[in-house]
């Protein structure tokens, strides 16, 4: 008989408000304090419990290691790309102005990118490091 | 007695200085790399504390612009410490991996012993 | 990024521009110098297999130096360049800001990149396993975008970021080398690096809890009525220690060598040309620019400790490095020796010295970085890194051995190569003060670079070869060519000094100045970008 039902089901039952609450916390970092870092963080923290409690096999199932590599850059480029675009529109690296036709949703929608892309690289990195540690050793 | 209260006042800065010389000393006195990389922890949280610490205003909320409010915390702080929490975070995991492929190459930890088979590597050449 | 022009077109704000006229390329450019290698290092990290990232990094590292010279070109037609990141003014945002001083930087990290580059591809090969060809080469962009965001911005903070970037790269990059004992040199650097850089932070902060700001000329308007404190001076020696680390000053530079002479000779060149420079510049920047030179009447006593310091670190160092085995160490221990001539360039306070400093900035380290890629060669054909085994490498390799007396001789200051232009100009700083002693110690300390140097040049030409060197193999074209063209480059600078004296020349007159005297604020417009006074 397993010994770990508890664990499994109270795992089971926080995981998806644990994800709920990281995506609360990246889209309210507008008015509340958060935003890409934190959320990025917690979504990590997620995937972490899971693999605590179902086993590291399970969580590469949903998150293989090659997909948590990929992030890493991915978010880095999500964010530079955003400042190339604010460039390329005629104004300095990161001015998030031109980026719609009314300068304040254009610092709305430039700030949410750049957020977005602050959590791709901050939950794929946090994931890559468990993992390098985690997995070290094995085949 | 003014001493005294010049002391407690600032009981801010004495966390700050306790934490800073405790890290460093830790880095400095102790061999073991996982102890030297803890006390580099502590040694770089000093510094946040001696950061934040300062910006918080009594009374402040956040600082987010809304009517009602008239009292912010400054938040340039925060922004700064968030970026040098990252990199405390960046260097603290580069450290550990580095510690685990020491371990893996040299089987120890403990910086005397590595660096005694260091120093004869070096004399072999 | 189609995703962001889909959304941005779909609401029509590419035609729309809010405020001000649109900036040209020219505008861009201090954007891009640190954009481009940061976006070269998405990629990088992406593509593979590594000859692709390989691609992305030539193209970057190709492109760099055009952007590089075209900024010095405009600062010294046209004056300080600031460039307002995120379109936020200074002193509330995040200000690029360009004088001859770095601009001249910001040339020589991105020729010394380019260089390295052109290099990189067989000697990475066979050094480096092929699944991480495509990180190590993410890795040396993103350390070259460290360097480059340290040498171009304006805010203080700021530095310590890009400072950290280049830093967490370069462990990465140490830590690669084949050696286990890399591991253990990564290690060390990562600890007292780390160390360094929260001194630095902290003196920052100090700054910042006195004046309440982070950009640079605006700390420097402001720290002038408290420059004198206790804060104000506490400030100064954090981050003078926390620099004093990165930069390895004697006695703070004992990560050095090892670092150095286990590191992948790519990433030894890199570093070694660059991470150093870049670190004394920092530092030349707060003593000078921010603080300004009449600090030093406050602290005569601790500028003549750093010029002790700066002349033991011209001759311990050097005599040490005469007796290594390992030739990269060997070369390593010279580097920490020519730090302390840079040293005593920035700490003798006048004009002469602060030309030399930065001209020997530039001239050690195209000869270090001939010499480490010199030494990369012999590495690549032999396996080599041992003194003793290189005997008689000069006949067998006389292209790389020629081209490593060539440097050799720059690095010892023979009339008509590079060292010697620098160490005029230091020497002529130090007499104009009176300090025959320094004259003497450089002196010294150059005496003591014809052994070193010599040891290698007699073993290499006038034994012979045996084992390994006996039948090296043919040497690839490229690394060669890179190798010479930095040679060359040595026996150059040494007659033509308009790049490598002329320049450090005005760029030490606009600090000597400092931001606040004499020194015109940069002009502000509406256009974010402003071009001179």
């Amino acid at each position: 008989m397993r010994l770990d039902v508890i664990l499994r089901i109270a795992a089971k039952l926080m995981i998806p408000f644990i994800m709920l609450f990281a995506i609360y916390v990246q889209f309210h970092g507008h008015y509340s304090p958060g935003g890409g870092f934190q959320a990025g963080v917690i979504i990590a923290a997620a995937v972490i419990l899971y693999a605590i409690v179902f086993g590291i096999s399970a969580a590469l199932r949903v998150m293989p290691r090659a997909a948590v590599e990929f992030m890493v850059p991915l978010g880095v480029g999500i964010y530079a790309g955003t400042g190339i675009v604010s460039m390329l529109l005629g104004r300095p690296f990161l001015d998030y102005d031109p980026l719609l036709a009314d300068p304040v949703a254009g610092q709305y929608w430039g700030v949410f990118i750049v957020e977005v892309g602050v959590l791709v690289t901050v939950a794929g990195a946090m994931l890559a490091i468990f993992y390098a540690f985690a997995l070290r050793g094995r085949p | 007695m003014e001493l005294i209260s010049a002391i407690v006042e600032h009981y801010n800065y004495w966390a700050v200085i306790f934490l800073m010389v405790g890290g460093l000393y830790i880095v400095v006195a102790k061999s073991n790399m996982i102890k030297t990389l803890i006390g580099m922890a502590l040694f770089q949280t000093s510094v946040y504390l001696l950061y934040l610490s300062p910006g918080k205003v009594l009374g402040g909320t956040p600082p987010i612009l809304d009517k009602a409010i008239k009292t912010y915390s400054n938040p340039l702080p925060h922004v700064l410490i968030l970026t040098a929490i990252v990199v405390g975070v960046a260097t603290l995991a580069m450290g550990l991996a580095l510690i685990v492929r020491i371990n893996e190459a040299y089987g120890s930890i403990e910086e005397d012993e590595v660096i005694d088979l260091v120093d004869r590597e070096d004399a072999a050449e | 990024m189609s995703l962001i022009q889909a959304i941005s077109a779909a609401a029509g704000g590419a035609a729309a521009v809010p405020a001000g006229p649109a900036l040209g390329l020219i505008e861009q450019l201090p954007g891009l110098q640190v954009a481009l290698p940061m976006l070269g290092a998405v990629l990088a990290a992406l593509l593979r297999p590594g000859w692709l990232a390989y691609a992305v990094m030539l193209v970057v590292a190709l492109l760099s130096p055009v952007i590089s010279f075209a900024i010095l070109h405009e600062v010294l037609a046209y004056g300080p360049i600031s460039y307002e990141m995120g379109g936020w003014e200074p002193p509330v945002g995040i200000e690029y800001r360009i004088d001859e001083a770095n601009a001249f930087l910001l040339v020589l990290v991105s020729i010394m990149m380019a260089m390295v580059t052109i290099y990189a591809p067989r000697a990475t090969a066979s050094e480096i396993p092929a699944r991480l060809h495509s990180w190590y080469y993410a890795m040396l962009l993103i350390c070259f975008c460290g360097l480059q965001g340290m040498a171009i911005t304006g805010d203080a903070f700021n530095i310590f970021v890009f400072m950290e970037i280049s830093s967490l790269a370069m462990y990465a990059l140490i830590a690669m080398g084949k050696d286990r004992r890399a591991l253990v040199a990564a290690y060390q650097y990562l600890v007292i690096g780390t160390i360094g850089a929260t001194f630095y932070v902290l003196g920052i902060g100090l700054a910042f809890a006195l004046t309440g700001t982070l950009n640079l000329v605006d700390l420097a308007v402001k720290l002038d009525p408290v420059q004198d404190s206790r804060g104000a001076l506490a400030a100064l020696a954090f981050i003078s220690v926390g620099i004093g680390l990165k930069l390895a000053l004697f006695p703070l530079h004992l990560w050095l060598p090892n670092a150095y002479a286990f590191a992948p000779s790519v990433a030894t060149a890199l570093i070694a040309s660059t991470a150093t420079k870049v670190a004394v510049y920092i530092l030349v920047r707060f003593v000078y620019s921010v603080y300004g030179v009449d600090i030093s009447e406050t602290m005569a006593y601790d500028t003549a400790f750093v010029l002790l310091l700066a002349s033991i670190a011209m001759i311990a160092p050097s005599l040490v490095a005469v007796f290594q085995s390992n030739v990269k160490r060997m070369l390593a221990y010279s580097s920490v020796a020519q730090i302390g001539y840079i040293m005593v360039g920035v700490a003798l306070l006048n004009e002469a010295g602060l030309t030399g400093g930065l001209s020997h900035l530039f001239n050690h380290a195209i000869i270090k970085g001939c010499l480490f890629l010199a030494v990369g060669c012999v590495v690549y054909s032999t396996g080599i890194t041992k003194i003793d085994q290189m005997a008689g490498l000069g006949r067998t390799m006389p292209l790389t051995m020629g081209a490593f007396v060539v440097a050799g001789l720059g690095l010892i200051g023979v009339p008509g190569t590079a060292g010697f232009v620098s160490k005029w100009y230091l020497i002529q700083g130090a007499a104009e003060v009176g300090y025959w002693w320094l004259v003497a110690a450089i002196v010294i300390a150059s005496l003591i670079a014809v052994f070193y140097v010599g040891r290698v040049v007699e073993l290499a030409w006038f034994r012979e070869a045996r084992g390994a060197a006996a039948s090296p193999r043919a040497p690839a074209p490229e690394m060669l060519a890179v190798t010479w063209a930095l040679a060359l480059a040595v026996l150059y600078f040494g007659f033509q000094t308009d790049i490598s004296a002329g320049v450090p020349a005005q760029a030490a007159e606009v600090l000597l100045n400092g931001y606040t005297g004499g020194a015109m604020p940069v002009a502000e417009t509406q256009g974010g970008v402003s071009l001179g006074e």
